[in-house]
């Protein structure tokens, strides 16, 4: 009986010594994995090597106020992002002496995908110098070392040398209209075609005279400050001399408060050129909203409820083109459009009956004049065209060389034109 | 004579700082402040807009012409966005000065003014915007007739970026071998022939007239060769 009972104890304690064994082994094994596992996570993470070759620089071209710093990303497999920190400038430093940076971006994995960054430092003091300097942000969130940059100053530009082409160009725009208005005005026959449209307003007012309907006109929803507007104020001043001449009533709701001013002055002044100051009413030019689609809801009521003979759209126009001309393509009217907005041409085009497309519209003013000094301008206007046709030409002919001879010694002159050709116009 | 002269020099002095600022960094400030000068102008002359909707909708009230009614609740609306926009009635306190009711935003629905804005306005808005799908389709209708030449190109051209632009496009030239001879009439690249060297080609003239077409203008209006849009005086 003892025997026996020793020999449990004994098998006991074996027991217990094979699960201390096992538990033990069990410990070992997850302090290994867990070392491993620890392991593997430090060499996936491991701290981002700081940022190389960081340069801090003056803007070009621009009104002061501006750097750009540039930096090198050593390593963008392990960098999740960049600090950019810039020095207190003389004014902060003054109010919080204790600080020497102040944190301007911390920007995320894009700035640090390619090996090279770069950020626009803005609103830097012109009369001091500014440092900045840039840490690597790792993937698991540290940071790498700050590394610093050495002072710089933004500069004030003088000339924004990127835009000497465009000068160039207005120049020789404008000096070719200063001869062409010299021209005329020495006598110099000029020959201006025929513009449709334009035939067209007498036409469209005579028809609303004898049907004893008014004469729409609107001048756009674009304010003054608009190029389009004041074109379309120009012609409306035709149109409502001819209105006054013909005694037809013409309407012109007004999108904002300083058109409807103009357009006053303009339709007054139409009517004591045509002999017929009595006759004007001011109380037909009014002020609708400035709100787009209220505009349009106005003037889509008003053409239904009226029923205008002729209809003038001549300005700056959107989405209203089309709902505009279908309505006055719905009640009859004739339905006379300009604007410079290309993607609205092809609405007036599809729904009215004739319409100023870009140039023409701008023309249309000197057209209407019929002055000498404006007629002169228009000719001055084709020297531009002339030229653009030209770089056009010589572009295509360029290129398709660089095409035909790709990796012949023609064809990369050629590409070497084309390029320099897309650097001068800004393509 | 001085009301034509002295606007054609502000007008003058205006278009050449504009121009100048362009190309000279340094003068940037200069046509900011030019702008300025235009937006206080127009904000006066809001005040001129506004006593206009006001006598014309009230003659209309008064003489009871047809559509009265309307007048009637564009002059009550008028009044009850003026009196919650200047009162600021509901306006979101501002962060740095909660205790200044007027420093307050009306951007949010929280207050009276952004509610109305984005629950009437907004709404009615795109009411109207919407209107333009039948006023496109009524459009298309008259304009793809082939009853000309031209019409049927439109007709032919709409076509084919109407087929290609759904899936029946890709269904009926899928056929065709990417890399053979008559790859250009596959759905794809005949969107792409159309819109990238038809259409841009034709819009690019289209705008270099209009940028030639406005530096003429501005060059007869700074110059004073066109005064129409001058007070005629």
């Amino acid at each position: 009986m003892q025997r026996r009972s020793t020999s449990v104890v004994r098998e006991s304690v074996r027991l217990l010594q094979r699960v201390g064994e096992y538990a033990a082994a069990c410990v070992s094994f997850a302090c290994v994995a867990m070392a491993l596992f620890v392991a593997r996570d430090v060499a996936a993470s491991p701290m981002p090597p700081a940022a190389e070759n960081l340069r801090l620089e003056d803007a070009p071209d621009d009104a002061g106020g501006v750097l750009v710093v540039f930096w090198k990303t050593p390593d963008p497999a392990v960098s999740a992002g960049v600090v950019i920190e810039r020095s207190l400038t003389a004014a902060e430093r003054a109010k919080n002496a204790d600080e020497l940076w102040i944190e301007v971006e911390r920007l995320g994995r894009d700035a640090v995908a390619g090996v090279d960054g770069s950020y626009v430092l803005k609103g830097v003091p012109i009369d001091e110098d500014t440092r900045v300097r840039v840490s690597i942000l790792g993937t698991d969130g540290e940071l790498s070392e700050f590394v610093e940059s050495a002072p710089a100053r933004p500069e004030v530009s003088l000339f924004a040398f990127k835009r000497l082409p465009l000068l160039l160009t207005v120049i020789v725009v404008s000096l070719s209209v200063l001869v062409w208005v010299a021209l005329a005005r020495s006598g110099r026959p000029l020959k201006i075609r025929r513009i449709a449209a334009l035939d067209a307003v007498d036409e469209a007012v005579g028809r609303a005279t004898e049907m004893g309907r008014a004469v729409l006109f609107v001048p756009g929803i674009q304010d003054m400050n608009d190029i389009q507007t004041i074109a379309g104020l120009t012609i409306l001043g035709r149109v409502a001399q001819t209105a006054a001449e013909y005694d037809a009533r013409l309407e012109v709701p007004t999108c904002r408060s300083i058109v409807m001013t103009a357009a006053r002055e303009q339709v007054q002044a139409a009517h004591h050129a045509a002999g017929r100051p009595e006759t004007y009413a001011e109380g037909n030019i009014n002020y609708i909203t400035d709100e787009q689609f209220g505009y349009v809801a106005y003037l889509s009521g008003h053409m239904m409820r009226e029923k205008p003979a002729a209809c003038f759209y001549m300005g700056a126009f959107y989405a209203e083109s089309l709902v505009l001309a279908e309505n006055g393509n719905s009640i009859g009217a004739i339905q006379i459009a300009g604007t410079a907005e290309p993607s609205q041409l092809p609405f007036f085009v599809a729904a009215c009956d004739y319409t100023l497309i870009g140039e023409e519209f701008f023309a249309a003013s000197a057209y209407l004049s019929g002055e000498r000094d404006q007629l002169g301008s228009i000719k001055g206007q084709d020297v531009g065209k002339a030229f653009a046709i030209g770089a056009i030409l010589i572009g295509t002919a360029l290129a398709t060389i660089a095409a035909l001879n790709e990796g012949g010694s023609l064809g990369m002159w050629a590409g070497s034109a084309v390029a320099s050709m897309r650097g001068f116009f800004g393509g | 004579m001085l009301q034509r002269t002295i606007p054609l020099l502000i007008l003058s002095a205006s278009g050449l700082i504009l121009i100048l600022s362009y190309f000279s960094p340094i003068t940037e400030t200069w046509s900011e402040q030019v702008v300025s000068w235009f937006n206080i102008l127009a904000g006066v002359a809001f005040v001129l807009g506004a006593g206009n909707l006001l006598a014309v909708n009230l003659e209309k009230i008064s003489s009871k012409r047809p559509g009265w009614a309307y007048s009637a609740i564009t002059l009550v609306s008028f009044g009850a966005m003026l009196v919650v926009g200047l009162s600021k009635w509901g306006a979101v306190p501002d962060a740095k000065h909660p205790d200044v009711h007027l420093a307050g935003s009306q951007d949010s629905t929280q207050a009276g003014y952004g509610w109305a804005y984005e629950y009437v306005l907004s709404p009615l808005t795109a009411t109207m915007f919407a209107l333009l799908a039948f006023y496109v389709a009524s459009a298309a209708f008259r304009a793809f007739r082939a009853k000309n030449f031209e019409a049927i190109l439109l007709l032919g051209t709409a076509f084919i970026i109407l087929l290609v632009q759904i899936a029946a496009g890709a269904f009926l030239t899928n056929w065709i071998p990417e890399d053979s001879f008559f790859a250009f009439l596959r759905a794809e690249s005949l969107k792409a022939i159309v819109t990238e060297v038809f259409q841009t080609a034709g819009m690019r003239a289209i705008l270099i007239g209009i940028a030639l077409g406005t530096a003429a203008t501005s060059l007869r209006l700074i110059l004073g060769i066109d005064r129409s849009a001058l007070s005629k005086g």
